[in-house]
């Protein structure tokens, strides 16, 4: 089994069409969706993971490309420099999927990669320079 | 049982000085009373960790061979311009300082990746930095240009000199426009998209004195990983606002001029700091010691994050247009909380001020005066209280008249 993480950009045509539930049909994976931004006749963005044989996620994802979904790989470099994070928690209030998270006890923060869908709105938020991702 | 700065020390001395951290006293004195508890405890701890733009250390980096003049040319540090209209090698470095050709705000949001700030931290690490300079030549300073590495190991004397810090409570900042704005309190997302505040609340060091009952003139504290001083108040410092029934400032209030040896302090605990959009900052750390006097002075340190106000203000508009008036009140309890209510909205809330670091810091300083490290002192004049009759002044503009 292998895992991915991918962003899919969608033509307008095809926003309206069932191709994730396709994906999970016909090629046997896994999808999570992290991050989803899709309006009725506009363009489509998706954020996901996919999990499965590392055959039928290949075979997936090119039938993705055939039907004109744009497909990149999530970078996974999203490097939080502990060192550099003073535990502010100025990132706290943009970081949707809470990757970067706070205990609200201790006031202490800590980042949970799995999280992260590199969104990367923490980047100009951060005033410590302790966010940082590579592309 | 009133006691004396005097006998506090004696027991510093002797390692039986009971000291808790502004934390721990509220818990503290709520089990065993305020009449046992101004008996027991001798000092409480305060903390602060957070971004602190009137900073800036002054430095004389000694003679060269032959000798040059710095005042009235200009001297640079890692490119970043240093004040230099002082004796011939003194000069200051402003912690917003930057370089000269950083585009600032030409592509908005500018980074401010790298400024005046960031060299303090540097130099406090222990780290080169280039120190460029060219001068007029005089008789006596001929010398006109000079090229060298310098790091703080290499000067007479290096000096962290803040002319204001620790400012008493703040603002609470949220944006009421439709567009992103990017301030001095950080990125604030349009339409009430979240609330930055920038305190550490019952940890707060002038929160725990809040008539300057103990701090003055002379107050030995912990700044920057170090052992520093108070100087005086600081700028803008404003007693006479508006106040809870317990005394604490509603709004913005008082605040500290500091300084310290910086080759005694950490880089841990100053931080260069950027903000996007807004410019580069220095975060300080710094921790004041409360001698428990009496009673009337415990109460004040067992004040609580629910029993501190502060006003939610909005810097799309109101803040830079100089219009009074608060958007409501919230207390640091519900901002930490992650989340409050502002015109009948939920708001998510970010900190700016680290109180997990502020918390830190109160209990390294507990734990100095615990192990005889750390003596207390009794300032020469307590800051100036809401008896002064200071008044907080803006600029009144007087058009100057052309001269033909
Ligand atoms: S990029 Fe930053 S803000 Fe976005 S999900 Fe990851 S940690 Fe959170
Ligand atoms: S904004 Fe940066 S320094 Fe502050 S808590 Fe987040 S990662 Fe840490």
């Amino acid at each position: 089994m292998q895992k991915k993480r991918v962003v899919f950009n969608y033509p307008s045509h095809l926003v309206d069409q069932p191709v994730i539930s396709k994906l999970v049909k016909d090629y046997d994976l896994t999808v999570n969706i992290l991050r989803a931004r899709i309006t009725p006749k506009e363009e489509g963005r998706l954020v996901l993971e996919m999990e499965g044989k590392r055959a039928a996620l290949e075979a997936g994802l090119n039938y993705m490309k055939e039907i004109g979904v744009d497909v990149q790989s999530l970078a996974q470099d999203v490097k939080w420099y502990e060192d550099r994070c003073t535990h502010c928690t100025a990132c706290i209030s943009v970081c949707h999927p809470q990757a970067l998270d706070v205990n609200r006890k201790t006031m202490e923060v800590s980042f949970n990669r799995d999280k992260c869908i590199a969104c990367e709105l923490c980047i100009p938020v951060c005033p410590y320079q302790a966010m940082e991702i590579l592309f | 049982m009133a006691k004396t700065i005097e006998e506090i020390n004696e027991k510093i001395r002797r390692g039986k000085a009971v000291v808790l951290t502004a934390e721990e006293i509220i818990d503290y004195a709520a089990e065993k009373g305020v009449k046992k508890t101004a008996q027991d405890v001798d000092v409480v701890t305060t903390g602060t960790f957070g971004p602190m733009c009137s900073s800036g250390a002054y430095f004389n980096v000694g003679h060269s061979k032959p000798r040059i003049k710095l005042g009235g040319g200009k001297t640079y540090l890692n490119d970043v311009p240093v004040y230099t209209g002082l004796a011939a090698v003194d000069f200051f470095l402003g912690a917003t300082a930057m370089p000269e050709d950083d585009p600032r705000n030409k592509i908005y949001p500018g980074k401010f990746s790298y400024g005046g700030a960031h060299i303090i931290e540097e130099l406090v690490a222990g780290k080169d930095v280039r120190l460029t300079a060219t001068a007029y030549g005089t008789d006596c300073y001929p010398r006109k240009s000079l090229e060298t590495y310098i790091s703080l190991k290499d000067m007479n004397e290096a000096v962290l000199f803040n002319m204001r810090n620790a400012y008493q409570n703040y603002n609470v900042a949220v944006n009421l426009s439709d567009r992103m704005i990017y301030t001095y309190m950080g990125v604030i997302q349009p339409k009430l998209g979240n609330a930055n505040y920038c305190n550490a609340g019952q940890l707060s060091p002038l929160l725990n004195d809040p008539y300057y009952k103990t701090i003055g003139i002379g107050t030995r504290i912990f700044l920057g990983g170090g052992v520093g001083y108070v100087v005086g108040s600081g700028t803008q410092h404003n007693p006479d606002v508006k106040r809870t029934e317990k005394g604490v400032p509603k709004m913005t209030s008082g605040t500290l001029a500091v300084k310290g040896d910086l080759k005694m302090m950490s880089s841990k605990w100053l931080k260069g700091t950027s903000y996007t959009g807004y410019g580069v900052t220095l975060t300080v750390g710094i921790g004041v010691p409360i001698p428990i006097l009496n009673e009337e002075i415990l109460q004040y340190t067992m004040i609580r994050d629910e029993e501190i106000w502060a006003q939610v203000i909005d810097y799309s508009d109101a803040y830079p247009q100089f219009i009074p008036g608060s958007l409501g009140e919230v207390n640091y309890k519900q901002l930490k909380s992650g989340k409050i209510t502002v015109q009948d909205r939920e708001v998510p809330t970010a900190g700016l001020s680290s109180y997990l670091k502020a918390g830190e810091i109160a209990r390294i300083l507990k734990e100095w005066i615990e192990t005889g490290k750390f003596f207390l002192t009794q300032p020469v004049e307590l800051l100036p209280s809401v008896d002064s009759g200071i008044a907080f002044k803006s600029l009144k503009e007087r058009p100057i008249k052309k001269r033909h």
